[in-house]
C-alpha cells in the first residue's frame, strides 16, 4: 500500500531541469531512502512532497503527487499538507525558545489550549523522539543550549508533536557526530512503526542499514528504485552499481 | 612613508571627533553643574515652578513633559514601525518595496522644522476640530514625534528581522503553520533584541527633538494635566530662553542641558548594551 505516489513529476528552477519524469511509490510505514551524488535532485524531490519548494522563486512543477490518493498540488490546503507531512532539516533548527515551547509550538498554533493536554503532547513527542530522559529536568531551558544531536532529536520531537503521517528527513545526520547519528538511526527504525519515513542521505551505509526501499538518483532522474537489499546486493543498472561500489560520487 | 603619513591623518580625524565629544561634555558640566549646585539639586530636579524672573528654577515640569511626549511617540510610533518593518521584510511584493523603501528613507531625511510646520498647519487645526482647545499639546506632539521616529524604528527593525535565519521560518512552515503565524511567532520574536535596539534609538531621537516639538506642544512651563494640555520639553526650555537669558537663568538652562545629556547618555548606553548582547 503506498502512502505517497509520485507520477510524471518534472521540476524546473527557472531554466534548470532539476527533476525529470520521476515516478515513485512510497510504501506506508517503511523507510524509503534517496541516495545519489550532490545536486542529483534527491533533496528537491523531498521538498516537493511537502511543497517547501513553493518558497523558491521560479520553481515550476508538473505531474502529480498523491498523498493517500489526494493530489497535494491541486485542491489540498498547503498548511494541512505540511501538518500531515512533517519535515526534519539537514541542520538542526530549533526555535530560539525553551525546549518545551519548541515542541508545544506546533500544537499551540494548531489550537491546543489546555495546559494538561499540551504537557501530555510534549511529553509523548519527546519520548517518541527518544530525548525525554535527557531533557525532562530542563524543559524550561533554551533549546539552543543543547548539543547538535539533541537539537536534531528535539526537531524530530517538534515535528512529531503535530501528529504527522509522513516524516521527511533531509540528511538528518550529516551535521552530527557518529554517536548522535546512530541514535537518530535507531530512532528512525523505531518511528517507522507509526510513521512513513522518507530520508535523503549522502551516506550509503546509512541507507543500507536502516531503509526498506532505496531510490538512486542521478542528474534529476531516478535511475533505480527497489527494495534496499536488492538494490545494494544486485543492482540492475550499471550506474547504480558504479555508485554503490564507490566508483564515483 | 606615504602610508605612515596617512595613518596620522586618520588618527587626527579620529581624535578630532573624540575631542569634540569630550569638549561638549566638559563645557556642559563645567557650566551647568555649578548652577545646579547653586539652585540645589533637589530644588532643580523636582521643583515644579519655573519662573526665572522670581529666581525659581524647577525643571520638573519639563522633565515630565519630555517623558510624556516621548512615551506618546513610542506608543504611536513603535507598533506602527514594527508592523511596517514586518510587512517590508515578509509580506511586501518586490515592486511595492522598491517604492516604499525610498519613501521611508526620505521620511528620515526631512528636516525637523518641516515636520514642525506640517504639524502646525495640518495636525494642530485637526486637533482643534476634533477635540477643541488650542490644538497644541501632548497628543499633537506625540503624534508628530511618533511619525518622526518611524524611519529609525522601521530601518533598524527591518534589518534585525532580515538577519533572522530562514531556518526558523522554514521550520515553522514545515509544521503546517501559516506564513503569517510563522512570521509573527517565530521570526519576529527571534529578532526582538534588534527591534528593541531600534525602539531605543527612536526614544533617543524623540527626546532630543526640538524644533518640531516647539511648534506644536504649546510650551507652557507647567505640569501637564491631560492629553491636550500644553507641555514644554527640556529641549524646548533651552531653545526658547537661551536667546535672552543671563546669569543664573542662563546657567540654569545649561543645567537643563546637563539633565538632557544624562538622559541621552542612559539611552545610548542601554542601546550599546543591547547591541552587544545581540552578537
Amino acid at each position: 500500500m503506498s502512502k505517497i505516489s509520485i507520477s510524471d513529476l518534472e521540476l524546473h528552477y527557472s531554466n534548470f531541469n532539476a527533476l525529470k519524469n520521476v515516478n515513485l511509490e512510497i510504501p506506508e510505514k517503511e523507510i524509503t531512502a534517496y541516495i545519489g551524488p550532490s545536486g542529483c535532485g534527491k533533496s528537491t524531490l523531498l521538498k516537493s512532497l511537502n511543497r517547501m519548494n513553493d518558497l523558491i522563486e521560479g520553481c515550476k512543477i508538473t505531474g502529480t503527487v498523491l498523498l493517500d490518493g489526494e493530489d497535494i498540488y491541486r485542491g489540498m490546503d498547503i498548511n494541512l499538507l505540511r501538518k500531515r507531512v512533517g519535515m526534519v532539516f539537514q541542520k538542526p533548527n530549533p526555535f530560539p525558545m525553551t525546549i518545551y515551547d519548541n515542541v508545544a509550538f506546533g500544537p499551540r498554533t494548531h489550537g491546543v489550549r489546555s495546559k494538561v493536554k499540551l504537557d501530555e503532547m510534549v511529553e509523548k513527542a519527546l519520548r517518541d523522539a527518544a530525548i525525554w530522559d535527557e531533557v525532562k529536568d530542563r524543559l524550561k531551558k533554551n533549546a539552543l543550549g543543547m548539543s547538535g544531536g539533541q537539537q536534531q532529536r528535539l526537531c524530530i520531537a517538534r515535528a512529531l508533536a503535530v501528529q504527522p503521517e509522513v516524516l521527511l528527513m533531509d540528511e538528518p545526520t550529516s551535521a552530527l557526530d557518529p554517536i548522535s547519528t546512530s541514535r537518530i538511526e535507531d530512532l528512525a527504525l523505531e518511528l517507522k512503526k507509526e510513521y512513513t519515513i522518507v530520508m535523503v542521505t549522502h551516506n550509503m551505509q546509512q541507507a543500507a542499514r536502516i531503509s526498506d526501499n532505496t531510490a538512486f538518483f542521478l542528474l534529476g532522474e531516478v535511475v533505480e528504485f527497489d527494495k534496499t537489499e536488492e538494490l545494494f546486493s544486485m543492482p540492475k543498472d550499471k550506474r547504480t552499481e558504479d555508485y554503490i561500489t564507490g566508483r564515483f560520487g | 612613508m606615504k602610508e605612515k603619513a596617512m595613518q596620522w591623518v586618520f588618527l587626527a580625524a579620529a581624535c578630532i571627533s573624540i575631542l569634540a565629544v569630550a569638549l561638549i561634555c566638559f563645557f556642559l558640566f563645567a557650566n551647568g553643574v555649578p548652577a545646579i549646585q547653586k539652585i540645589g539639586i533637589f530644588q532643580f530636579l523636582v521643583g515644579t515652578k519655573w519662573k526665572p524672573s522670581n529666581e525659581l528654577f524647577g525643571i520638573f515640569p519639563m522633565i515630565v513633559g519630555s517623558i510624556y511626549v516621548t512615551a506618546g511617540a513610542i506608543i504611536i510610533g513603535v507598533p506602527m514601525g514594527i508592523l511596517c518593518a514586518t510587512f517590508l521584510s515578509h509580506f511586501c511584493p518586490g515592486k511595492l518595496y522598491k517604492m516604499i523603501k525610498p519613501a521611508i528613507e526620505l521620511l528620515a531625511g526631512i528636516p525637523s522644522i518641516v515636520y514642525g510646520f506640517f504639524g502646525l498647519v495640518v495636525l494642530v487645526p485637526l486637533m482643534q476640530n476634533l477635540f477643541g482647545g488650542s490644538g497644541k499639546g501632548i497628543l499633537t506632539a506625540s503624534v508628530l514625534l511618533g511619525v518622526m521616529i518611524l524611519p529609525t524604528v522601521i530601518g533598524v527593525s527591518e534589518a534585525a528581522i532580515r538577519a533572522v535565519p530562514d531556518s526558523y521560518y522554514e521550520g515553522a512552515l514545515a509544521l503546517g503553520i501559516s506564513h503569517e503565524r510563522s512570521v509573527f511567532f517565530t521570526v519576529l520574536p527571534a529578532a526582538k533584541q534588534g527591534v528593541f535596539a531600534g525602539v531605543i534609538l527612536g526614544i533617543g531621537r524623540a527626546i532630543g527633538e526640538t524644533m518640531a516639538v516647539i511648534m506644536v506642544a504649546g510650551n507652557q512651563a507647567i505640569l501637564p494635566t491631560g492629553l491636550f494640555s500644553g507641555v514644554r520639553t527640556l529641549t524646548a526650555n533651552i531653545v526658547m530662553e537661551m536667546g535672552y537669558a543671563t546669569d543664573l537663568h542662563r546657567e540654569a538652562l545649561l543645567g537643563t542641558a546637563v539633565v538632557l545629556f544624562v538622559f541621552i547618555l542612559i539611552i545610548n548606553l542601554s542601546f550599546s548594551f543591547l547591541k552587544r548582547r545581540d552578537i
